[in-house]
């Protein structure tokens, strides 16, 4: 990837992460850890590989998102807005009663959310509909699905997976978001999933491991998933929760709690340096 | 009426699903490894690139449901209704239910008549449990032709809909020239004494039922419930204004099937007593399907002891 290409990523990836911020500090809730975790990634996808059109959020040829991780919403609707489905503005409603944007995800009343989601291990599943009805249709669109590494404890995520394999969907690109650290604890100490590769491999999946947050690595991984035939492709992607803001960096209490007024003036000035750095 | 033909519903929904076929190219069915039981099997061999078993996995299965109909099919999802209603009810709840998606269930094996397999297998509780998903449609047909025309409705209306069939062959009620219409009760038997109010395999036993009140002097309205939600308002009151009492009867538990449905319209309109003939809050058993009828009080024999309760407590 082109350094001028990665340089604008990273700065738009960075005004995802305040948007997460924004959003939970005025909600006084949420899920800012593995928000931010996931941030490089979805704007990696919006801004840079995925067919979509803000004008037009239900145009059919579009390719799919399903964030199966719901509670992550704060970062799927930072890059939302950011495209321009919807204005900046709401991010500040987040949670709020009578807003748009929803605790979890809500494809009914929210531009660009490609299926409602919240309640884990699902989103994997309706992520592989949508690659069946592509089939269905010869049609040239993608279906993408980011999961916490702690969803995938969910037993339907493998009922998804093993379905996903034996249809042959190379059209299906899931995420798996391994930060490592779940509301109880770190994973491996909660329920380890580990390993988490070689069980994707063993249910027929093209596996790739990456850093999360090197464009260059993520980059490489959804290119070799596009051109990777005859099965899907899961990239399990190492990552940080709180990735961006120091004091939220692999703490599992940022899991479900917003920062108070000083936290997020704090994180507000961390990430406006940031992104000063990729924008200078 | 016919009344001797005999057809089980999931049958009926298996022809359904064939017949539609060519004139809806959207329609997908899934099954969950249960295909010779469900009846989509015929749907599987004529139209084996629109079919996809998903294996034992039920909560899988409605997720892809979902996300095919996300993507603008028409999808019904197979299985028993134990699985389909009860297994993946969160799956109904959450994936379906409140993203309003355009997913059918067609869920067979319904009730206790389900038989020798037993109570793991007879579900008596996915009325309740899917009446209280908001938007969703319940449809429960008394026989083959109402049945057949409840797929056809179920598909051409947007929205999910779950459609509730039986294993047991029960005698086909209706004619060609009969009319299902979603969230409408129909009248089968006029009566201005006592009203029961029957869905389902049951819908037949109620008419037996007003034969036999008949030679008792009594007169007995019956209404065929098939559509339990949205409940038909309309009939219920005037049912309640004009014989004063009411029975109703369905192949579930009377916790929260149609027996709640009724008695809650009546409660909130024209109070009158009602009494529910169902399952009493119990697990079903093993058996030939017939013989448990019997067992369980679900014929037409105890609902004419109903239909006495019933008009003892009428004012």
């Amino acid at each position: 990837m082109e350094a001028s290409e990665k340089k604008r990523l990273a700065a738009m990836a960075t005004k995802v992460r305040m948007e997460v911020i924004e959003g939970t500090f005025h909600a006084k809730s949420g899920h800012p850890g593995g928000s931010l975790s996931a941030a490089d990634t979805l704007t990696y996808l919006y801004f840079h590989e995925m067919n979509v059109d803000p004008q037009n959020p239900r145009w059919e040829g579009r390719d799919r998102l399903v964030l199966s991780k719901g509670h992550c919403a704060p970062a799927l609707y930072g890059a939302l807005a950011l495209k321009g489905f919807f204005p900046l503005e709401e991010i500040q409603k987040l949670r709020h009663a009578g807003a748009m944007l929803q605790g979890h995800p809500d494809m009914k009343g929210t531009p660009g959310v490609d299926m409602s989601t919240g309640s884990l291990g699902q989103g994997i599943s309706a992520a592989v509909g949508m690659a069946l009805a592509a089939k269905l249709d010869n049609a040239p669109w993608r279906t993408y699905a980011i999961l916490g590494d702690g969803e995938i404890e969910e037993g339907q995520v493998w009922e998804a997976a093993m379905f996903a394999a034996a249809k042959n969907l190379d059209n299906l690109c899931i995420v798996v978001d391994n930060n490592n650290l779940q509301i109880d604890g770190s994973i491996d100490q909660v329920n380890s999933p580990y390993p988490i590769p070689e069980k994707f491999e063993a249910f027929g999946f093209n596996v790739i491991t990456i850093d999360g947050h090197d464009f260059d690595q993520i980059d490489a991984a959804f290119q070799a998933a596009k051109a990777c035939k005859g099965k899907p492709t899961a990239i399990i992607q190492k990552s940080v929760k709180g990735k961006g803001v120091s004091f939220m960096e692999n703490q599992v209490s940022w899991h479900g709690s917003a920062p108070n007024q000083e936290q997020y003036e704090t994180a507000m000035a961390e990430l406006k340096a940031t992104l000063a750095l990729y924008e200078g | 009426m016919a009344g001797v033909i005999q057809k089980a519903t999931r049958d009926s929904y298996g022809a359904a699903l064939v017949e539609l076929a060519e004139e809806f190219p959207d329609l997908v069915v899934l099954d969950a490894d249960l295909a010779a039981a469900t009846k989509t099997g015929g749907f599987k061999k004529a139209y084996p690139d629109r079919f996809f078993d998903c294996g034992i996995a039920e909560g899988n299965m409605i997720g892809v449901a979902a996300g095919l109909a996300a993507a603008g099919k028409k999808v019904f999802a197979s299985s028993f209704a134990m699985f389909a209603a009860g297994r993946a009810f969160e799956q109904v709840r959450n994936s379906i239910g409140y993203p309003h998606l355009n997913v059918k269930i067609g869920a067979t094996h319904a009730g206790i008549s389900v038989g020798e397999d037993g109570a793991t297998h007879q579900c008596n509780e996915d009325i309740a449990l899917m009446r209280t998903i908001p938007g969703m449609t319940i449809i429960n047909p008394a026989d083959d032709v109402e049945a057949r025309q409840a797929v056809r409705a179920a598909l051409e209306m947007q929205g999910p809909v779950y459609l509730r069939f039986g294993r047991l062959a029960v005698p086909v009620l209706f004619d060609d020239s009969y009319r299902f219409q979603i969230g409408k009760g129909v009248q089968m038997v006029e009566g201005q004494d006592v009203t029961i109010i029957a869905t389902g395999l049951l819908v037949n036993e109620a008419v037996h039922a007003a034969e036999l009140l008949k030679n008792e002097g009594i007169a007995a309205r019956v209404i065929n419930m098939a559509t339990i939600k949205p409940i038909d308002r309309e009939i219920i009151v005037n049912a309640a204004k004009e014989t004063g009492a009411i029975v109703t009867a369905e192949e579930h538990n009377i916790i929260g099937g149609l027996g709640s449905a009724v008695t809650e319209v009546v409660c909130e309109t024209v109070p009158v007593p009602v009494v529910r003939l169902g399952i009493n809050d119990t697990f079903g058993k093993s058996g030939p399907a017939v013989g448990l009828l019997k067992i369980f009080g679900l014929t037409a024999e105890n609902l004419v002891v109903k239909a006495k309760e019933a008009l003892a407590l009428k004012k």
